[in-house]
């Protein structure tokens, strides 16, 4: 069936793309999605980013997305489509793109392409990401604080880098307030199911969790949480303030516009060069949601002093000392995590109990 | 690990609530495909009724309204399926595919303004005495409605296929139309039936999703589940009983390995969310070897009236 499945995806995908108009004076920028664009979550903030760059150019710019485009084999095909269609600048906005965005790109040298969270670039592939492992931390400091149970459920989506580096940098503000707290981990290996990230939700509340943090793109886990009741959660990539001010207590916020619209404006002008970015709270890349009034006075005010510090820059969140897992060193006194290492995470820190599945 | 921390009736309780959805899909599926007709649209009949139940439950704040209505846009929706296989006769897989695909669409244009809207809640029925009993009553008494609607449906579709005539025409339609219709039933006429039933079901599915489940509307949110309910018909044999045992493995295995990877069982995370799958799978496997796969004889087969 998942054969069927993709196969007609890309029948949608060639019925889409061939409908497309060309317009030879106009910028084209494509933008390839993982989940829909009403996920509420991570897809919904990249195609605000999109209708932003609208906004900004106007009639210099068109842009096209295709949605829900499956990661790995499939991705390939999609990117081709939309390179053949004209685009002048793709951003391929999900992980799973990185091999599929470098074939493709060899493939169309005058195309630029953007891939966001990965790490391999090329002549015409860029790679940008934002340090959402500043907003985790900032989430860790207000769930550390605010469990009662001691358990703090993760709904982890794959074991990559970027979810590794969140759990981590959410474990160690946690455990820095509370030093009794346990984190539980599920691996959902997807970014948006909703039956599935209720599921674990549910399942991580039964046993005992009284906060939940997820790496998952639906609102799911939070209408979860509001049922159970007492239970504490994070926005995830978008605000998601429509479970404030319980469960949703704050939020990480990706705010891409600023970067699209760099990105296109290069491309106009000629100026695009092979960049990697990676911003966070300082460069406005990362937001903070507002931090509900279900979160006591004095813990905001501390939530807030991290994130003012980590946007300044004078605290780093993975601030030694720290171990790994395995209890050998990793950070010394003061010493702050350098980004190669932060960029190939792939090690929990000392106190989180479990093993990371081989991704 | 420590596996003490998985309390088993909740495990057993959220297993009926992870398998009704899949459940409802598949009993409605295996009814069409008794028939004869093989509809892949399941999918898209589910996600129509996931939306529609979730906005008519929305705008009335009643949950069984919107169920009612899951139900009438999932017939609803099928019953362009029937018309073009029945009576234009157009290959039935290409069409469901098709329905799927025009299901997904037409739920998120439908959906748009209900995007982060809360759904009215749906009250469990704690049942007096039932839900008292130690063990059982926790696990099988507390449940809300639709739990025991699906059931019930399963219970009824058993019935009256092993038991009745009507479940006997249906059968006999689904295994030699040319015969059936020599006979003087009307082929069509008892495939648009079952088309229909099957519809309803899938969009009481859907509806579960968004309503009771999730509950709130995400575009997308069935998220295969209609593919797995497909699977599942097949596991079964066709046969209603085994279409329970088939959504309550499926959902209960989906269920226990979130509740494994939680407690920290040793047990690699890889093989854990991958086992629902591998668990459908390798029953496939075992019902092909066995030969007789119990499919109706005139499964997806155009019917010519004419011959």
């Amino acid at each position: 069936m998942r054969a069927v499945k993709t196969l007609l995806a890309s029948v949608a995908v060639a019925a889409g793309l061939s409908g497309a108009a060309m317009a030879e004076d106009k910028t084209k920028v494509g933008f390839i999605f993982v989940g829909p664009i009403g996920d509420g979550g991570w897809t919904y903030e990249h195609n605000q980013g999109r209708l932003a760059v609208e906004e900004e150019f106007g009639d210099k710019v068109e842009t096209i997305y295709q949605e829900s485009v499956p990661e790995g084999a499939d991705a390939e095909r999609a990117i081709t489509q939309m390179a053949l269609a004209g685009a002048d600048l793709i951003f391929t906005t999900s992980f799973g793109y990185m091999d599929a965005t470098i074939a493709v790109a060899e493939k169309f040298p005058d195309v630029k392409f953007e891939h966001a969270t990965g790490y391999k670039t090329a002549p015409n592939v860029s790679v940008y990401s934002a340090r959402f492992y500043e907003g985790r931390a900032v989430q860790g400091h207000i769930a550390g604080k605010m469990t009662k149970s001691n358990i703090i459920g993760y709904i982890a989506s794959f074991p990559i880098p970027e979810v590794i580096r969140g759990i981590n940098a959410a474990y160690v503000h946690a455990k820095k307030v509370n030093p009794d707290v346990q984190f539980k981990i599920v691996w959902a290996y997807t970014w948006f199911d909703p039956a599935k990230e209720a599921d674990a939700a549910k399942a991580l509340i039964e046993q005992g969790a009284d906060v939940i943090l997820q790496h998952t793109d639906s609102t799911a886990p939070q209408a979860a949480a509001q049922e159970a009741g007492n239970i504490i959660t994070f926005g995830q990539a978008s605000d998601m303030s429509e479970y404030a001010p319980m469960p949703r207590v704050s939020s990480i916020i990706d705010n891409w516009a600023p970067y699209y619209i760099a990105r296109t404006k290069a491309v106009m002008d000629g100026t695009w060069e092979s960049t990697s970015t990676w911003d966070g709270i300082g460069a406005g890349m990362v937001g903070i949601g507002e931090i509900s009034d279900a979160v006591p006075a004095d813990v905001k005010a501390e939530a807030e002093a991290l994130r003012d510090a980590l946007g300044s820059g004078e605290y780093h969140a993975f601030t030694g000392p720290l171990n790994k897992q395995d209890g050998s060193a990793w950070l010394a006194e003061g010493e702050t995590a350098d980004d190669g290492t932060l960029a190939g995470m792939d090690f929990y820190v000392e106190g989180i109990e479990g093993d990371i599945p081989s991704s | 690990m420590d596996l003490g921390q998985i309390n088993p009736l909740l495990l057993l309780a959220s297993l009926m609530v992870a398998a009704t959805p899949i459940l409802l899909a598949a009993i409605g599926e295996a009814v069409v495909e008794k028939s004869g007709v093989l509809n892949l649209g399941v999918e898209g009949m589910m996600i129509t009724g996931a939306v529609v139940g979730f906005a008519i439950g929305v705008n009335t704040g009643s949950p069984a309204i919107g169920f009612v209505a899951a139900a009438a846009a999932g017939a609803a929706l099928s019953m362009l399926f029937g018309v073009l296989v029945l009576y234009l006769m157009s290959n039935q897989v290409a069409t469901g595919l098709g329905l799927t695909l025009f299901g997904l669409g037409l739920s998120s244009l439908i959906g748009k303004p209900y995007e982060g809207l809360k759904a009215p809640s749906m009250a469990k029925w704690d049942i007096p005495v039932l839900g008292d009993i130690p063990i059982l009553g926790p696990i099988l008494f507390r449940h809300d409605p639709m739990v025991y609607v699906s059931l019930i449906i399963v219970a009824a579709t058993w019935y009256v296929l092993t038991r009745t005539r009507a479940g006997l025409i249906l059968r006999g339609v689904g295994e030699n139309h040319d015969a059936a219709h020599a006979l003087g039933y009307k082929v069509v006429r008892v495939r648009l039936m079952a088309i229909a039933f099957g519809g309803a079901c899938a969009g009481l599915g859907g509806a579960y999703v968004s309503l009771v489940r999730v509950p709130q509307w995400v575009e997308g949110m069935t998220a295969g589940a209609g593919w797995i309910a497909l699977a599942i018909v097949v596991f079964a044999s066709w046969r209603p009983w085994r279409v329970l045992l088939g959504a309550y493995l499926f959902g209960g295995i989906t269920v226990l390995q979130l509740n494994l990877q939680a407690a920290g069982a040793a047990i690699p995370v890889e093989i854990l969310a991958m086992s629902p799958y591998i668990v459908t799978i390798l029953v496939l496997v075992v019902i092909s070897l066995r030969g007789n796969h119990g499919a109706p004889g005139s499964l997806g087969r155009i019917f010519h009236a004419t011959h």
